[in-house]
């Protein structure tokens, strides 16, 4: 299991592209971490979960 | 006549301590669009005898700004970078303010932000603030970065929040209130976040780093 944003979700295996299409987030407007390591953009396609890993997903939007 | 260098410190050392205005004086602060957030943090850093700041906007001041950002009337059609420059030299005129008409990018980032310690990223656009927030902390490990998500509309002031998401990168705002779902900025609201910014930056400088 992996925890997102707090939530223990069945993800182990799947890249973060493939978590970001789940939850139906667009690329360009966030940042992930996993265990505190930013993820960079270019790596979301071949950046595996793995069990026990804890990933935040930052999403940005708009204003300021 | 405006207090002598001397007299403007003795004046911030007597109300903040001496050991934190030291360190306040000694800050390098990056502020990173000037708009509701960025010219509000801007102002409340000068104020508190932050000693460098680096203002960078591409924009000029707008009539639809003036409900929620620091210009005035007169200042339309100006330089953000310098109508700002101009206010916060009145409010702190011995603050070392470097001002920057550029849009930022992944290219110039590293170079243009290399000499400051934190930055406030404040831009309006959400992929804007996420190219600003990836770029630093994947080019820039070593920076603290305070980001500002979630403040449109006028939904309660305590959904706003800072958040410590990484060792040194720092999330403020509600996450959700999205100016592109129709809510429009209200100055009070806007100010509530750069205010949460600004105050993560000044902890960030004190040395406090929890929330």
């Amino acid at each position: 299991m992996v925890k997102i944003n707090g939530e223990l979700l069945d993800k182990d295996g799947k890249t973060v592209a493939e978590m970001l299409a789940d939850m139906d987030i667009s690329g360009q407007r966030v940042a992930v971490e996993i265990n505190e390591e930013i993820v960079p953009k270019a790596q979301y396609g071949e950046t595996v979960l793995r069990d026990g890993d804890k990933v935040e997903v930052v999403r940005f939007v708009g204003g300021g | 006549m405006i207090p002598s260098k001397e007299e403007m410190y003795a004046a911030l050392e007597e109300r903040h301590g001496a050991e934190l205005q030291r360190k306040l004086s000694a800050a390098k602060v990056a502020v990173c669009g000037l708009g509701g957030l960025g010219s509000n943090i801007a102002i409340a850093l000068a104020r508190a005898g932050v000693g460098k700041l680096h203002i960078i906007d591409f924009d000029r001041v707008d009539i639809s700004n003036l409900n929620r950002q620091q210009y005035f009337p007169e200042q339309l059609g100006q330089l953000k970078a310098d109508a700002l420059y101009d206010t916060l030299k009145r409010i702190a005129p011995y603050c070392e303010i470097v001002r920057e008409q550029v849009k930022l990018d992944e290219d110039n980032i590293p170079k243009l932000l290399a000499d400051d310690d934190i930055i406030a990223e404040a831009f309006d656009k959400a992929d804007q603030k996420a190219m600003l927030v990836n770029c630093v902390l994947e080019k820039m490990p070593q920076k603290y970065l305070v980001s500002g998500s979630g403040m449109a509309g006028i939904s309660p002031s305590n959904m706003i929040t800072t958040k410590r998401i990484m060792k040194r990168f720092y999330l403020c705002g509600d996450g959700v209130s999205d100016v592109d779902d129709g809510m429009g900025l209200v100055a009070s609201r806007v100010l509530i976040c750069a205010g949460h910014q600004a105050h993560a930056v000044i902890r960030i400088i004190a040395g406090e780093y929890d929330i």
